[in-house]
């Protein structure tokens, strides 16, 4: 197996990573950085994201609003010393982008434009049309692209962390194109691979989110923290699941029952706002988790609408008028014109709650550490709890960008005066890899088709770790995906040839996804409580007494996992309630 | 929901165990509203797992599932069944090698890319504490458009231009430069111009326009190329009839 030495690993060319490589190289241009992704970077999922990134910089705003709308946003469960962090590193990351050229709508006087979002005080998104996503993706890998420092290995799959003396040392990866394996040898390694939401059938991510990065940790012995918090985006097309971004509601779109009621003002959203006024952390600026259960609750008393599509709910754009919509949502009006054929210029759109976003992750503190020595990890993959128990809409671009850079710094901190490899040691283990794919080659004894298992993992992941919860569910979801992941072992590959073989990058994707979805399960079952995106019938109260704590969830092999807690840290906002009426104070 | 039968004929080939490429048909039974991504989708789940093409996010801004489909590029996921009649025939994207079955290889795009530097360079690097650059909505119009390339390649295997002369830097990244020359905040054109206004550059292309017909973002890589055109004519005229034009 051919060797690459380098100094800093990346696994993952999204946002993250590519910000990390960019860091690394200006910070230290002596250093060579591998950048490894399974896509070329600008297939990345960050292209996906829409709305926008928050960061203060208007005067009427502050760094302390800002926090507080995090922290209360993440219903108390985010690490306050890691919010007050990144508030202030936000807005520093922004103008970052910009002055490497990211096309940031403007206001008349040339100055950067922010428009509003749920859960947040202030006016401080930062955004590009409705293709922020794409556009920061875009400036970041074009702007790399002047580092000769960094060395990309477009499409090679990662498969193994390298873990000898207790750190980690490298990665084993695959080129796609050739089927041949390679090891990196590098002297600290950064996952930048993204969430797991594919391990849902109803998901606005891409095909590319199966949680590989995760898995690789977790399969290293590093924790995986907080997987029960899995995030539903109140607004996503019923057929195809794509996203239709918070900006909607935030230009002054509203939700609306089959009644032509603004349900919202039921759940502790209201009073009522005039519609077109949107008015911020209130009504259809509510966050994202409350959103999402007040559909559940609207389904059970039978006042969705039915479509050929399912049950859904109407989102209706009309009294924004042509010209806003063009100029402030077209990927959306778009989005709606040919997926589903509905003119949102002219008709309300129906939608329904959609699998978008992990809170939880690899876990690290705010320096982007894992507890594995070595090993780094930045943006949703990590869980460095910036988002608690329910993640606001636009701190995710800005976390990848924020913790991106500092995963970067960390790791250069960390190779000063490293003791050398062993190399005969890394080999060893990098041989390992490599009978586990030679056994998936020549397993003989297979039973199990990967689609047919995907497909349970996913039915299992919808009807017992949905937007509602509960004990039996529950305990059915821990022992379905247990038993998935033994039946797992007796997978088929029916594809043996070496170029470009999909058929085993599914295999290998599907077993990152099991071992997210038993720490998602596993880590539901045991939160006896109600927080945030994680709700459950039979305990509906916060329990702040018993579970102010992060879950830690450690892999025992083909065991049922090891949970452990970590406390909150809580450095100025005690845990009080999410007030989202319009008419408090 | 209605239904309707869908046959594909698909280009297959793996060089590990095909001398040459040949032609596969399936028949799945789709939703009417779905695209051919969907089709090929339901084949590689429930037909023929060893068939192998790029896709991700479905909905049209990652530039994955760049193919031919019935001769014309398009991304599977924006190609609609509705509007395709009889055997639907599927081909790896024109004008590049194929690594295997619609996957195709992109070294040759990817390189021309980073050729024509597409970042901003700026007169004079600025720190953070200086703030934003100012730039006017106005400003922000001029290359905005432009911005919105997602590399999905649809255009090289359009352009019947790249297709005859594979050193002509083509439309995509062509038009990148063009985004980063038009920003105000940009001061990198003459860098640029070394390789966009040379032969391999803006000169090569014909002006056919079927970049432009064929590109799923609207970006328009044709006026581009055609802006790029005539500021290199007014450069050359620059310096070559007015000299003192161009102190």
């Amino acid at each position: 197996m051919e060797t690459i030495s380098t100094d800093v690993a990346i696994i993952g060319a999204g946002g993250a990573g590519l910000r990390a490589a960019i860091a690394l190289a200006e910070t230290d241009p002596t250093l060579r950085i591998a950048l490894i992704s399974k896509v070329y970077p600008m297939r990345s999922h960050t292209c996906a994201a829409e709305g926008g990134a928050a960061g203060v910089i208007k005067p009427d705003d502050s760094f302390d609003f800002h926090f507080h709308d995090t922290v209360g946003g993440g219903d108390w469960l985010s690490d306050q010393d890691c919010v007050e962090y990144f508030v202030k590193e936000a807005p520093k990351e922004l103008l970052q982008l910009e002055h490497w050229g990211c096309p940031w709508n403007r206001a008349a006087d040339g100055s950067v434009a922010v428009r509003p979002f749920g859960g947040m005080k202030k006016q401080r998104t930062w955004f590009a049309a409705d293709k922020s996503g794409f556009h920061i993706l875009h400036t970041l890998f074009q702007t790399s692209l002047q580092f000769p420092s960094i060395t990309r290995y477009d499409e090679y799959f990662a498969l193994d962390l390298l873990v000898d003396d207790g750190r980690c040392q490298g990665v084993t990866a695959m080129e796609m194109r050739s089927g041949q394996l390679r090891q990196f040898h590098a002297k600290a390694v950064i996952i930048a691979g993204g969430g797991a939401g594919r391990m849902f059938p109803f998901s606005t991510n891409g095909a590319i989110k199966t949680g590989d990065g995760m898995a690789m940790a977790y399969r290293a012995g590093a924790p995986l923290k907080d997987m029960e918090f899995i995030q539903y985006h109140p607004t996503g097309l019923p057929n195809t699941g794509s996203l239709l971004t918070e900006a909607c509601r935030g230009e002054g779109g509203i939700l609306v029952n089959k009644h032509g009621r603004r349900y919202l003002q039921d759940y502790g959203m209201g009073p009522e706002t005039p519609v077109g006024q949107p008015q911020l952390k209130t009504m259809e600026l509510g966050p994202r988790d409350r959103l999402s259960q007040a559909y559940w609750h609207e389904l059970q008393k039978g006042n969705t609408v039915s479509t050929q599509w399912g049950e859904c709910v109407l989102l209706d754009m009309r009294h924004l008028g042509e010209r806003k919509i063009h100029e402030r949502l077209p990927l959306v009006q778009e989005l709606a014109a040919s997926y589903l054929g509905v003119d949102i210029v002219r008709e309300p759109v129906p939608i329904r709650p959609v699998v978008h976003y992990m809170m939880g992750g690899i876990s690290t503190n705010t320096r982007a550490a894992t507890p594995l020595p070595g090993l780094f990890a930045a943006g949703e993959c990590a869980c460095v709890s910036l988002n608690g128990a329910n993640r606001l809409g636009s701190n995710s671009l800005v976390e990848l960008l924020v913790f991106g850079r500092s995963a970067a710094l960390s790791a250069i901190e960390h190779i000063q005066g490293l003791p050398a490899a062993d190399t005969a040691a890394l080999n060893a283990r990098a041989e390992e890899t490599q009978m586990r794919i030679r056994e998936l080659f020549s397993r003989s004894d297979g039973t199990e088709s990967m689609s047919g298992l995907r497909k349970e993992m996913m039915d299992t992941m919808e009807k017992n770790v949905g937007i509602y919860r509960n004990e039996e569910g529950l305990q059915e979801g821990v022992a379905k995906i247990h038993e998935l992941r033994e039946r797992y072992r007796r997978v088929i590959l029916t594809d043996k040839t070496n170029v470009f073989n999909t058929d085993l990058f599914q295999v290998l994707e599907l077993g990152s996804m099991l071992d997210c979805a038993e720490a998602v399960t596993v880590g539901a079952l045991a939160r006896k409580e109600s927080r945030g995106a994680h709700q459950r019938l039979d305990h509906v109260e916060r329990d702040d007494k018993n579970y102010l704590r992060h879950t830690m969830v450690y892999r025992q092999g083909q065991e049922a996992p090891r949970v452990d807690y970590l406390d909150v840290v809580i450095t100025k906002s005690p845990p009080g309630v999410r007030d989202y009426s319009g008419d408090h104070k | 929901m209605k239904q309707r039968l869908v046959q594909l004929e698909v280009l297959r080939y793996n060089p590990d165990t095909d001398s040459e490429a040949s032609f596969q048909r399936y028949e799945v039974v789709c939703q009417d509203e779905w695209v051919v991504l969907d089709a090929l989708n339901k084949v590689k789940e429930s037909i023929d797992p060893t068939l192998n093409y790029r896709w991700s996010c479905h909905m049209a801004v990652c530039g994955s599932c760049g193919m031919m489909i019935n001769g014309e590029p398009k991304l599977a996921c924006h190609a609609f069944l509705r509007d395709y009649e009889g055997v639907i025939r599927i081909e790896p994207l024109a004008h590049f090698p194929i690594e295997r079955d619609l996957v195709t290889a992109p070294d040759d795009f990817m390189e021309k890319l980073k050729r024509v530097k597409p970042y901003l360079i700026p007169q004079q690097k600025r720190s953070l504490d200086e703030g934003e650059n100012r730039q006017t909505p106005a400003q922000l119009m001029k290359f905005r458009q432009y911005s919105m390339c997602i590399n999905c390649m649809l255009c090289y295997a359009a352009c019947p231009e790249y297709g005859l002369t594979p050193k002509f830097i083509g439309p995509a990244a062509l038009t990148l430069a063009h985004r980063y020359n038009q920003d105000s905040r940009d001061a990198g054109r003459a860098e640029r111009q070394e390789v966009a206004a040379t032969h391999e550059g803006v000169w090569e292309c014909t002006f056919v326009g079927a970049c432009s017909e064929v590109c799923p973002a609207h970006v328009d890589p044709a006026s581009a190329l055609q802006q790029m055109k005539i500021s290199s004519s007014i450069d050359w005229l620059k310096e070559h009839l007015m000299p003192w034009g161009s102190k």
